[in-house]
C-alpha cells in the first residue's frame, strides 16, 4: 500500500524544509543571516527575467541527467555516473563537432548530438555489462569512471585537443576552440542564457514516460528492476536489460553534455559536467523517479543551485555550502520515504495529535482506514 | 626511465611508501567490512573520511597537539555513523542512495568549513615516526616496515584484531548472524538495530580515523579532495578481499603500492603524462572489482533494510 499524491507531496516538502533548516544552522556558524541568505536563494531564482532563465537553463542538464537516472533506477540498477557519461558525451561530440566544422549545421547539428548521446551511452553501458555479466557493483564501478573521465578530460583538454590560440598567446587555459557558430543551439529568449536544449529536454521527458509505460521494452525493464528473478522466469533477458539500461542512462547524461557545450559554452572546457550528475540523482529521486515529476523536480533544484548561487554572493559564504545542502536533501528525501511505503508510519505520528482534535473518534477502528480515504487513489 | 624506476633505493622508498599508505585502505576498509557483515552497506566512507581528516586537522592546528585531533576524529565518526544508522536502519532508506547522500553531506561540510576556519593551506605538526628498536635497524626490511608514525602500526595491528574479533568472539558470531540471517537472529533474541547500529559506529569511527591519517599522519595540512576517492576503493577493496581481514589486508597493500608508485612518477618525472599517472587507481579498482566479483560470496541480507514485519 502507498500513500496518496497529497501525502507524498506533504512528505516530500517536510523533508526539504527540513533540510533547509540544517541548514541554516550551517548558516548561523558563520554568522550569516539565515533570512537574508534563504531570501536570496529562495526568490532570487523568481524574482527577475535572469533568474527565471537561468533557472530553466540549469533545469536543463537536471533534467536530461535525471531523465537518465529514472531509467535507470526504474530498471534496478544505480547510476551514479553522470558526470563521467556527461564529460564522455561532450568530448565525442566535440570531437565530430571540431572534425566536421565545414559540413552543413542541418547535417552537423544531428550528428554531433548523435555523438554525444552515444558517447555517453557507452560509457554507461560498461559499469552495465559489468555488473550484468561480473556482478561488479555498479555505484563503485560508475565512481571509478568518473575519476577516470576527469582526468581523459583534463588530459585531452591540455594536449590534443587544446585551443590553437591558448598556445598562440602562451596562456594555456584547459578548454577548445570554440564550435562551429551554426550548430550553437539558439537563445529561446534573446539576452538570456536559456536555450533550445530546454525545450529538447521537456520533449525527451514525455518520451521517456512514453517509453517507460506504453512500451514493450520499457515495461520489461520496468519488470528486470521491480523483481530480476520474476522477470527470468518470465523470460526477460535480464543482462541484456540492465546493459540497455545503463546505455540509456549514460546516453542522456552525454546528451546533457553536449546540450551544456552547445547551449552555454559553445566550446568544451574542464568543469563542464558542474556537478549536474549528482545534482540529477537528486532531482530525479526528488521527482519520484517519475519522467514527468522530474520537471517540476528540475525546476527547484535548478533554482535552488543558482540560489545557492546567489545566497553565497549574497551572504559571502563558501560554495561547498550548497553540495552540503544538497547532502542533506538526499538524505531526508530517501530517510522520509519509509512514511511514503509505510502510511502506517505517517498514522503512528499523526495519531499523536488526532485523539485530542477528533474528540468522539473510536481510537482503533480509525487507524487503518484514515490515511487512504484522503486524496485520490494510488496511480502508476 | 625504467632504470630509474629500478635503483634499490627507489623501489625501497616506493614500497615504504606503499605501506605507509596502507593505513588509510586498511582503516576504512575494515571499518567497512564490518558495516557488511552485519548487512549494512555504508557507500558514505569518503564522506566520513573528509570529515575525519578536516576535523583531525582543524582540532589539532587549534590545540596544537594531533592526539586532540585524533580524539575529534572519533567524534566525527561516532556522530557520522549514528547519522548513517538513523537514516539505513531506522528509517530502512535504499542504501545506496543515503550512502551517496552521505558522501556529498560530508565532503561539501568538510569543504564549507574548512573555508570558513582556516581557508588556506597551511602545515601542522602530525605525528612522528616512531622506530622500532632493534626491529629498524634490520637492513631494507626495518625501513620498510618499523619506522612509521603509531597509526600505521595501529591499522596493521587492526588486521588480527579484526579477524579475532569475527571469527572468535560471540559478539563476532553475532555481527556475522546479523548480516547471513536477521530473522534467525532476531528470533533467538538478538537486537539486529543495535548490532548494525554498532557496527555502523565502529566502521564510521575507521573511516574517520582513515581520513585524519591523511592530515595528521602523512602529509600534514588539508587540501580539497584530499581523500581523493580513496573512500570509494575501500568499499571496492572490501569486495576484493571478500570480506574477510587478510583479504582485505592483501588488497590494501596492492593498492597502495600502485598509489606510491604513481606518486613516484610524478615525483621522478618520468614521462608519462600525469593525468594517467593518476587515473591508475581508478581503472585497478574496476578491473579488481571484476576479477574478485565473478562468483561473489556475501553477507546474504546485505543492504537489505531489518524490519520485524518481515518484508
Amino acid at each position: 500500500m502507498k500513500s496518496s499524491y497529497r501525502v507524498q507531496l506533504a512528505i516530500l516538502v517536510i523533508a526539504v524544509i527540513s533540510a533547509l533548516l540544517v541548514g541554516a544552522i550551517l548558516l548561523l556558524i558563520v554568522r550569516a543571516n539565515p533570512f537574508t541568505a534563504y531570501r536570496a536563494m529562495l526568490l532570487g531564482p523568481f524574482s527577475s527575467l535572469y533568474g527565471l532563465t537561468e533557472t530553466a537553463a540549469k533545469a536543463t542538464p537536471l533534467m536530461l541527467v535525471g531523465l537518465g537516472i529514472v531509467i535507470a533506477f526504474r530498471s534496478g540498477i544505480l547510476n551514479i555516473g553522470g558526470e563521467g557519461q556527461m564529460i564522455i558525451g561532450a568530448l565525442a561530440a566535440t570531437v565530430v563537432a571540431l572534425t566536421f566544422q565545414n559540413w552543413s549545421p542541418l547535417v552537423l547539428l544531428p550528428l554531433t548530438l548523435l555523438a554525444g548521446f552515444l558517447g555517453g551511452a557507452l560509457y554507461g553501458a560498461i559499469p552495465g555489462a559489468l555488473r550484468a555479466y561480473f556482478n561488479v557493483n555498479e555505484i563503485l564501478s560508475t565512481i571509478m569512471l568518473n575519476a577516470i573521465a576527469q582526468q581523459v578530460l583534463v588530459f585531452l583538454l591540455r594536449g590534443p585537443l587544446i585551443d590553437p590560440t591558448e598556445i598562440a598567446y602562451g596562456t594555456g587555459f584547459p578548454q577548445t576552440q570554440q564550435l562551429a557558430k551554426g550548430i550553437w543551439l539558439g537563445k529561446l529568449i534573446p539576452q538570456t542564457r536559456l536555450h533550445w536544449g530546454f525545450i529538447i529536454a521537456i520533449v525527451l521527458a514525455i518520451f521517456v514516460y512514453i517509453f517507460l509505460w506504453r512500451t514493450v521494452i520499457g515495461y520489461r525493464l520496468r519488470a528486470v528492476g521491480a523483481g530480476p528473478k520474476a522477470a527470468r522466469y518470465a523470460g526477460i533477458p535480464v543482462e541484456r536489460g540492465l546493459i540497455l539500461a545503463m546505455a540509456l542512462s549514460g546516453g542522456f547524461a552525454g546528451l546533457a553534455g553536449i546540450v551544456e557545450v552547445l547551449g552555454i559554452h559553445h566550446r568544451l572546457l574542464d568543469g563542464v559536467s558542474a556537478g549536474y550528475g549528482f545534482t540529477g540523482i537528486v532531482a530525479a529521486l526528488f521527482g519520484r523517479l517519475h519522467p514527468i515529476g522530474l520537471i517540476p523536480a528540475s525546476f527547484l533544484f535548478g533554482a535552488l543551485v543558482l540560489g545557492a548561487d546567489m545566497m553565497q554572493r549574497a551572504v559571502a559564504i563558501p560554495a561547498a555550502i550548497v553540495l552540503t545542502i544538497q547532502g542533506i536533501m538526499v538524505l531526508f528525501v530517501v530517510g522520509s520515504d519509509i512514511f511514503i511505503r509505510r502510511p502506517e508510519w505517517v498514522e503512528k505520528i499523526t495519531a499523536r495529535w488526532r485523539p485530542k482534535a477528533s474528540q468522539p473518534a473510536q481510537p482503533v477502528a480509525l487507524s487503518s482506514s484514515a490515511a487512504s480515504d484522503q486524496g485520490e487513489p494510488p496511480r502508476d | 626511465m625504467i632504470d630509474q624506476l629500478l635503483q634499490m633505493s627507489v623501489i625501497v622508498g616506493i614500497i615504504t611508501t606503499g605501506v605507509r599508505l596502507a593505513t588509510p585502505f586498511l582503516l576504512a576498509a575494515l571499518g567497512e567490512m564490518f558495516d557488511q557483515r552485519a548487512g549494512v552497506y555504508n557507500l558514505g566512507v569518503e564522506g566520513i573520511m573528509m570529515m575525519g581528516a578536516f576535523v583531525g586537522f582543524w582540532v589539532a592546528l587549534r590545540s596544537g597537539s594531533p592526539w586532540w585531533g585524533i580524539l575529534a576524529a572519533i567524534g566525527v565518526g561516532i556522530f557520522m555513523g549514528l547519522l548513517m544508522g538513523l537514516i539505513s536502519i531506522t528509517l530502512q532508506a535504499e542504501q545506496g542512495i543515503s550512502g551517496i547522500g552521505l558522501y556529498m553531506f560530508g565532503v561539501g561540510l568538510a569543504g564549507y568549513l574548512f573555508r570558513i576556519t582556516v581557508g588556506y593551506i597551511t602545515g601542522i605538526e602530525g605525528f612522528k615516526p616512531i622506530a622500532i628498536p632493534y626491529l629498524s635497524d634490520l637492513p631494507i626490511v626495518g625501513q620498510i616496515f618499523f619506522n612509521h608514525n603509531w597509526m600505521v602500526y595501529f591499522a596493521f595491528l587492526m588486521v588480527p584484531v579484526s579477524w579475532f574479533v569475527l571469527y572468535k568472539t560471540t559478539w563476532g558470531l553475532k555481527i556475522r548472524s546479523a548480516g547471513m540471517t536477521p530473522e534467525a537472529a532476531d528470533t533467538l533474541g538478538l537486537s539486529v538495530v543495535a548490532i548494525r547500529y554498532t557496527c555502523l559506529v565502529i566502521g564510521s569511527i575507521a573511516a574517520a580515523l582513515a581520513g585524519a591519517f591523511l592530515t595528521l599522519g602523512h602529509t600534514n595540512m588539508y587540501a580539497d579532495n584530499i581523500s581523493a576517492g580513496r573512500g570509494f576503493i575501500a568499499v571496492a577493496l572490501v569486495y576484493f578481499g571478500r570480506w574477510s581481514p587478510w583479504g582485505i589486508l592483501g588488497g590494501a597493500l596492492f593498492f597502495s603500492l600502485v598509489d606510491a608508485l604513481q606518486l613516484w612518477v610524478q615525483v621522478l618525472g618520468l614521462n608519462i603524462p600525469y593525468e594517467f599517472a593518476v587515473m591508475a587507481p581508478y581503472v585497478l579498482t574496476i578491473l579488481a572489482l571484476t576479477v574478485a566479483a565473478r562468483q561473489i560470496w556475501g553477507p546474504a541480507a546485505l543492504g537489505k533494510p531489518f524490519n520485524r514485519e518481515g518484508d
